[in-house]
């Protein structure tokens, strides 16, 4: 790998505010192809908010956003390009509850780009084998359990052949016994190479699969780095004081 | 009572009967298709972030359920042509059931499409999919399932409400009721069963509406 590398996600000056209140103050980051990074904080902290705003759900008032040289700005109005490239997978998994497992997969293929039948039925059969669900093609959403709902989100976001996959607290709706499916999957995706930005509270998993940690307080990133590095010695007493919350937990 | 009733009197009407409920029959399947479509674009636009067009359906909407059927097919029949436009019998009164339908169908299917969870929305966004083919592939399916029953009882309104067409000599069931008893003056006995048919017709109506259901929309949503 060559060490001077464009990034395949940068974030520069990005502003976002709810009315009056400015949840994002200017943030920058970048992300480059094959890392695995993970956005902590505390709830309202703006990690989420960030996470959406780099496929567009959420308008920026300011700053750039460029993802494999598709640039958002605040002004964009067509952002079907850019989330072509950038997957998202969702908290609650948002799964089409009227199509089965299968048919989810195959919808933007079939409408977004264009494929003939063959091809996307192909796709989402290697989709939905890779999470580890290819034997649930024909089982509706309300048929699977709530980490099969999530691999077949993922699924549905693969298939689109992203260049990052965005994961906003996609564990955070599971039962617990639920979770390690789910993150195993994730966790064979960042072996592959796929470029991954997640918002988790999973700190033992951000520790072990991450490249990188980054620190979310007041709408800034505090702080970050290798995770190791700032777990054990972390610079901000923001950061000190989170890590000694999600432990006590 | 010294009333006897003689049923047999109707026998030779039958064929006006038959003509009657087929034209009633005609009137309601014409006007649903054309109505529901309507009421899918109007909530559609309802809902659409260009205001200056929820606007404007939201007027046709009010407008239509604040003022009487009636009137409205009088407006069409017997006004239209006041600007040059001459409408038949049966024209008439298919664009002011469908008129009718579509305000109502707009209003029940908007509750639908406003039921849709927002993350749905944003799911197929986040696939690059554009905002029509989010409203049809993700967004209406559901709507419909979940006011399937709602529109159901509508259309049967619409069904029944197209007696009033008998008021401008559309030759549909109540129409040639009141021709029959004009003829053979046993009012009770037409009238009895111009109202069994009407049941007849609404409770088939309703049956064959929940029978497109369960084809269109048993899977997933309403197991979910």
């Amino acid at each position: 790998m060559s060490p001077v590398k464009t990034p395949l996600v940068k974030l520069s000056a990005i502003r976002k505010s709810f009315g009056p209140v400015e949840v994002l103050k200017g943030v920058d980051m970048a992300v480059e192809e094959g890392q695995v990074v993970a956005m902590i904080g505390r709830s309202g902290s703006g990690k989420s908010t960030l996470l959406r705003s780099i496929n567009g759900l959420e308008r920026i008032d300011g700053g750039v956003i460029e993802v494999d040289g598709e640039c958002v700005d605040p002004g964009q109005i067509d952002l079907r390009a850019l989330r072509q490239k950038v997957g998202m997978v969702f908290q609650q998994f948002n799964l089409f509850p009227h199509l089965t497992a299968g048919e989810n997969v195959m919808l933007a293929l079939k409408v977004v780009k264009k494929q003939d039948k063959a091809t996307t039925r192909a796709a989402a059969e290697a989709a939905l084998a890779k999470v580890g669900l290819g034997h649930k093609f024909d089982a509706y959403p309300s048929q699977l359990s709530g980490g099969q709902q999530q691999r077949v989100a993922i699924a549905r976001s693969l298939a689109m052949a992203p260049k990052v996959l965005l994961c906003d607290e996609i564990t955070s709706a599971l039962d617990p016994e639920l979770v390690a499916e789910v993150l195993g999957v994730v966790r064979k995706l960042a072996e592959e190479g796929m470029t991954l930005i997640l918002v988790t509270h999973e700190m033992r998993f951000a520790r072990e699969v991450c490249d990188r940690l980054v620190f979310m307080h007041g709408g800034r990133i505090a702080e970050q780095g290798p995770p190791a590095e700032l777990f054990d010695r972390p610079s901000t007493p923001e950061l000190a004081q989170f890590i000694g919350m999600v432990e006590a937990r | 009572m010294a009333y006897s009733f003689d049923f047999s009197s109707l026998l030779d009407y039958t064929p006006v009967l038959v003509d009657g409920v087929v034209t009633t029959v005609a009137l309601t399947a014409v006007s649903t298709v054309l109505g529901v479509a309507l009421g899918v674009g109007g909530a559609a636009a309802r809902t659409s972030t260009v205001k200056p067009l929820a606007l404007v359906v939201g007027a046709y909407v009010e407008l239509i359920r604040n003022t009487p059927f009636l009137v409205q097919l009088f407006f069409i029949f017997f006004g239209l042509p006041s600007l040059g436009i001459r409408l038949a019998e049966w024209q008439a009164a298919v664009l002011a059931m469908v008129i009718n339908l579509g305000a109502y169908s707009t209003e029940i299917i908007r509750a639908g499409i406003e039921a849709t969870p927002k993350g749905q929305i944003e799911a197929g966004a986040s696939l690059g999919m554009t905002g029509p083919q989010i409203f049809r592939y993700v967004v209406l399916g559901p709507a419909m399932a979940k006011i399937w029953p709602a529109l159901t009882s509508q259309i049967v309104i619409v069904m029944l409400g197209s007696s009033v067409c008998s008021q401008i000599a559309a030759e549909e069931l109540s129409f040639a009721a009141n021709f029959i008893q004009s003829r053979n003056f046993r009012p009770f006995e037409v009238y009895f069963l111009a109202t069994a048919l009407y049941l007849a017709l609404a409770v088939g109506l309703r049956w064959v509406f929940s029978l497109m259901g369960q084809r269109m929309f048993a899977k997933g949503v309403s197991r979910a």
